[in-house]
């Protein structure tokens, strides 16, 4: 029997979790929540400064001649558009054009990347990268990522390393912090202004230190998963195994999605002329011509007024919880027919109002379609009413606000 | 139309008077506000005393606001943003506290330390509250049915109001008025017994009201508190992004984005009327304003007795406004601190700060605070109703430092022997040694202080002597009665002059339903 697995971080965090109450996240130690409130936490990085330990994530270093000829032909997103000192945020398929993972890509040059992966990869790119002059390092346990989140960040981080100040969106650059080089990058999952540091593994408490030191005048505070579920779903952002399942692993054709169908049909520059080519382009180009996808993905927002009868008609306080709901819940038409689902919901506290991801029949995606999603109330199945709506739902423009560089 | 006319004019750019404008306007009514100050908000508003440090001059936290309103007016997309108050703190007057948190167990546990006895008695108190507050919340969120009236209109409002209170449970009916007429002592000594949880569960049973905890009448009061609920937890408080004032804000974006016209620093000298209907306004300068609708935001003193010409009312109407019971007992001591104040108990954390600081550690405490204003004097040991703004909103202050709001009691409008102006800083001396007393070393942090007199109050916000809901919380005084019996409806006598202020049902507090349910029977009127 093994120790579960911590972070580099986890010495210093976990003496600000007041709970204990952790989550494994692919083996790894993660906490729910730091305090009593994760609604708290949320609001640190919605209108402050919040940080968040990402480490968990797998990390390849890929390098080699043939290193973006290995990754144009692998991701999603042409990585040619990449330059060093950029990120994309990308996906990677199956032959069949079906969705396996995502991940973070950073260009460092020419010849030289680093990828981050929400699960195990390291196989798939080196049977991909077989005969190629490539090589793909396994440095997950080498660096901590911490995710520094929030209207403040910036403010934060420039005390410490002033190219933080003019950092453009999806950009990185090294940096040198409590003695430590590391990389900056102005990257995240909250959908908010945000920035995540790469320390290597035994500097990474020094590094936490100094962020949290200088964060102390703004609040800062750390913040679990709990509050990342409401941020994400608010920037509506996919989660591997909630919005889909790596399709290598899934079981049926219902469980596999198309990058298309999963809303990343702004990745797929060059698909459908067939300029480029990559893991599961061709399949993805019939679909893009034929039109055959199946589902088109799409934001959900509850009528408010609806769901608040529902409750109060039995007797029921209606629940505007953070806490996302863990279940799929069908969408159905005027006539009560499933044309999808829901796979993320939440209570939104900035919109004060209940949204979801959803997938729908590609013909009901247009913003504004009024449909019905399906929840049990009173221990009763019934359903409420919702209209389709563009995402992010949340998105402030200090997001991507670009600061000109000196 | 000349730019003079307009089809409604709102007086006062108070909270209820935007929320009632941006109604009328997005009825497509063309309507104008007019404010006597330079800024909108009323008794709602954020001030920069110092530089980067934001006061809530006034109020200071949003709970009671209808959640309709914030939809209807799709507030979301004009800037409201209600941050979370994650935690309630309550010294308890020997050095230790009461803690509360966003988790129930934990809470529980937290009783559990003072008296395992008060934990369940805990469950049970929230539980017939919550049934209570269910019981009451069809009559808060609709105006009162005339039972005075001979209209069938009338009288099928009251068969709705007597079939709603058929359906309610005995002792739900009971509970209701238990609290209605009786004291919150009464009430909490049949759930708890420890002195300290008492205490706590007390404090929102004296808010802005000439009562203490074991008068009649303070249940009341703690029920109207428990109504409000922040991301539907009831009696659950937010802070508002940029304070009250920052809410306020928003208002009047929403307003104007309807089609409201907001006229700042523009006090109403009198409202004008033509054969018994009012038809206009006119400025202290003699500019006038026509319109067939004008509605009052302000309290009903001045709705009444000094917008229009009293001559003009029934004199039954013009007695019950007179009688009327005002009597501000509450002041308002804000601090810019340089740093955070330590609580020698938990002195390596500051989680005890993210809301409400309850410096009243028993009844007993809040009780002999409250006897000294009986007697026309302010209490030598005040209650307050503390918050540090800038721990659950950094922009309240300069980095590292902080704004503090404190609300205290007892103060009443009227000192026998003395004056406001005389005792002002006396006063704040009083509310900085219970600080001190609480947080040793709190003086040596204060960088400012801002003392808010009911004086002050009424002064600045035109809220008569002071009193924050703008005519006390008493039985005779609500519901059927609010602001006098007969005219709880937000109509007045005159024809084309309206009531939407917080002295109309279910007023009081940052509520915004006054505005709202006005609207809804100006627009009737109108047909709309």
């Amino acid at each position: 029997m093994t120790v579960v697995r911590t972070t580099p971080f986890h010495p210093r965090l976990s003496e600000l979790n007041d709970q204990g109450l952790y989550t494994h996240w692919q083996g790894t130690l993660s906490p729910l929540r730091y305090s009593h409130a994760p609604k708290h936490e949320y609001f640190a990085v919605r209108n402050s400064v919040g940080v968040f330990d990402t480490s968990p994530l797998y990390k390849y270093v890929v390098t080699g001649p043939d290193a973006e000829w290995l990754l144009a032909g692998a991701l999603v997103r042409d990585i040619r558009t990449c330059r060093p000192g950029q990120a994309h945020y990308t996906a990677w398929c199956d032959d069949h054009g079906h969705v396996m993972h995502d991940g973070v890509v950073f260009r460092h040059s020419s010849d030289e990347f680093f990828l981050t992966a929400a699960r195990p990869a390291l196989s798939w790119f080196e049977e991909l990268g077989s005969g190629l002059r490539v090589q793909l390092e396994d440095v997950t346990e080498g660096f901590g990522m911490l995710a520094v989140q929030g209207p403040r960040s910036r403010a934060v981080l420039s005390s410490l390393m002033p190219e933080a100040d003019t950092l453009g969106y999806f950009e990185h650059i090294p940096v040198k912090v409590a003695d430590t080089a590391v990389t900056l990058s102005r990257t995240g999952y909250t959908g908010d202004l945000g920035f995540e540091l790469t320390v290597p593994e035994d500097r990474a408490v020094e590094v936490l230190d100094a962020v949290l030191e200088a964060g102390r005048p703004h609040s800062i505070r750390p913040f679990g998963e709990e509050a990342l579920m409401t941020l994400r779903i608010e920037a509506g952002l996919p989660l591997i195994d909630i919005e889909w399942h790596d399709a290598r692993l899934a079981m049926s054709d219902a469980d596999k999605v198309t990058p298309k169908e999963l809303g990343f049909g702004w990745m797929l520059r060059g698909v459908r002329d067939g300029s480029r080519r990559f893991v599961g382009s061709e399949a993805i180009r019939r679909e893009l011509v034929d039109g055959t996808s199946r589902w088109a993905t799409t934001g959900i927002v509850v009528d408010w007024a609806d769901w608040d009868r529902l409750y109060r008609d039995h007797d029921l306080f209606p629940p505007k919880s953070e806490h996302p709901l863990p279940y799929e819940s069908m969408i159905l038409d005027d006539d009560r027919t499933e044309v999808g689902y829901c796979t993320s919901f939440v209570y939104s506290p900035v919109l004060q109002r209940h949204i979801g991801i959803a997938r729908v029949r590609p013909d009901l995606a247009a913003e504004g379609t009024a449909l019905r999603l399906e929840l049990a109330v009173n221990h009763h199945n019934t359903t409420v009413q919702i209209s389709t709506t563009k995402m992010p739902f949340f998105d402030p423009p200090r997001k991507k606000e670009e600061r000109k560089k000196a | 139309m000349s730019s003079h006319e307009y089809d409604a004019i709102v007086v006062g750019g108070g909270h209820n008077g935007l929320t009632h404008a941006a109604y009328l306007a997005k009825a497509g009514l063309r309507t104008l506000v007019l404010e006597k100050n330079d800024a909108v908000g009323g008794a709602a508003i954020t001030e920069e005393l110092m530089p980067g440090f934001q006061f809530t001059t006034f109020s200071y936290a949003l709970s009671l606001l209808r959640p309709e309103i914030i939809h209807e007016l799709d507030l979301v997309k004009h800037g409201f943003l209600p941050l979370m108050m994650p935690s309630s703190f309550h010294p308890t007057g020997d050095g230790g506290y009461l803690l509360f948190g966003d988790d129930h167990a934990q809470n529980l546990q937290e009783i559990r330390r003072h008296s395992p006895r008060d934990a369940d008695a805990y469950e049970r108190y929230h539980h017939d509250l919550d049934r209570v507050c269910q019981a009451v919340r069809p009559l808060f969120d609709n105006p009162p049915p005339n039972v005075f009236g001979k209209d069938p209109e009338d009288a099928v409002d009251v068969k709705w109001l007597l079939d709603h209170l058929g359906s309610v449970e005995q002792k739900v009916m009971h509970d209701v008025v238990r609290l209605l007429t009786g004291s919150a002592a009464d009430w909490l000594d049949d759930y708890f017994e420890h002195e300290a949880v008492k205490g706590y569960h007390a404090s929102s049973s004296v808010i802005g009201s000439k009562v203490g905890p074991m008068s009649p009448g303070s249940g009341l009061v703690l029920l109207f508190h428990k109504m409000g609920e922040h991301d539907g937890h009831l009696g659950s408080w937010a802070f508002h992004k940029g304070g009250n004032g920052g809410f306020t804000q928003v208002l009047n974006r929403a307003a104007q984005a309807y089609g409201a016209e907001v006229q700042l620093g523009s006090p109403v000298a009198g409202l004008i009327t033509e054969e018994g209907r009012a038809v206009g306004v006119a400025l202290g300068d003699g500019t006038e304003f026509r319109a067939p609708v004008v509605v009052s935001a302000l309290d009903p003193r001045r709705t009444f007795l000094e917008l229009c010409d009293p001559r003009e009312l029934p004199l039954d109407l013009v007695d019950n406004v007179r009688r009327m019971k005002f009597r501000g007992v509450s002041a308002k001591v804000n601090f810019a601190l340089d740093s955070l104040p330590v609580f020698p108990a938990l002195p390596d954390t500051v989680d005890h700060y993210g809301g409400f600081l309850n410096i009243g550690p028993t009844i007993e405490y809040v009780e002999r605070a409250f006897d000294a204003a009986k007697y026309g004097w302010y209490s030598e040991r005040p209650y307050i109703d503390a918050a540090i703004q800038s721990v659950v909103d950094p922009d309240m202050a300069p980095p590292g430092k902080h704004v503090m709001s404190c609300f205290v009691q007892y103060a009443p409008y009227e000192l026998k022997g003395s004056d406001w102006e005389t005792e002002r800083e006396p006063f704040g001396d009083k509310a900085q040694a219970v600080l001190e007393s609480h947080f040793p070393g709190f003086g040596d942090l204060v960088l400012h202080r801002e003392v808010v007199t009911p004086v002050d109050i009424e002064a600045r916000t035109g809220l008569t002597e002071g009193n924050i809901f703008a005519g006390e919380f008493l039985a005779p005084q609500m519901y059927f009665f609010r602001p006098a019996p007969g005219w709880s409806q937000y109509a007045t006598p005159l024809d084309g002059y309206y009531q939407c202020g917080s002295g109309t049902h279910p007023g009081g507090c940052v509520i915004g339903s006054p505005g709202r349910l006005a609207s809804q029977r100006v627009l009737r009127d109108l047909g709309r």
